[in-house]
């Protein structure tokens, strides 16, 4: 799993079986002190994330169990809302 | 270790199991690629050196949880020390 900051939105109207409905989120994965790590990519959201919000994300094939039903096409999915990182 | 992270909204799945943020490293200690989020199942503690799981099959047998886990990562071991040649 890793970081990422939610940047915008993909609004996609036709998707593949299994995914309509989901909301596609922008991510930036980002390290513990929010410095960009490498592309922006589109990840399913499963926890209501908005725009600016420090989110997990679980990758590969963890990414579709994330989903419900979860044999659907996914890179990448939100697990979780981070309240705070803890660093030293 | 880098240090502990907090989510009170997250999936099912996560609940009741601690995340850390995990910075990789050598076996000199020096940091190697980027930190990635792990749950914790072995009560490891901030700057413990740990061993970790990124695949998610062994996090499955690991938690017993079922078969439909969104989880990749897991702490399983903490590092007394390392040997090298």
């Amino acid at each position: 799993m890793y970081l990422g900051i939610v940047t915008g939105t993909v609004v996609a109207e036709r998707k593949t079986s299994g995914l309509e409905g989901k909301k596609i989120l922008l991510v930036q994965p980002v390290d513990e002190h929010r410095k960009p790590l490498g592309d922006v990519q589109a990840a399913i959201d499963t926890v209501q994330a908005g725009v600016g919000d420090l989110v997990y994300l679980v990758g590969s094939r963890e990414a579709a169990l994330a989903c419900d039903p979860w044999f659907v096409p996914v890179d990448a999915a939100i697990v979780g809302i981070v309240d705070g990182v803890s660093t030293p | 270790m880098v240090g502990p992270m907090w989510a009170t909204v997250k999936h099912p799945a996560y609940a009741g199991h601690p995340l850390f943020v995990v910075q990789p490293l050598d076996e000199t200690g020096k940091d190697t690629g980027n930190s990635f989020v792990a749950i914790d199942h072995v009560q490891a503690g901030v700057g413990d050196k740990v061993i970790v799981v990124s695949e998610g099959n062994g996090v499955r047998q690991i938690l017993q949880q079922g078969d439909v886990v969104p989880i990749r990562s897991i702490i399983v071991g903490i590092v007394d020390h390392v040997e090298t040649a």
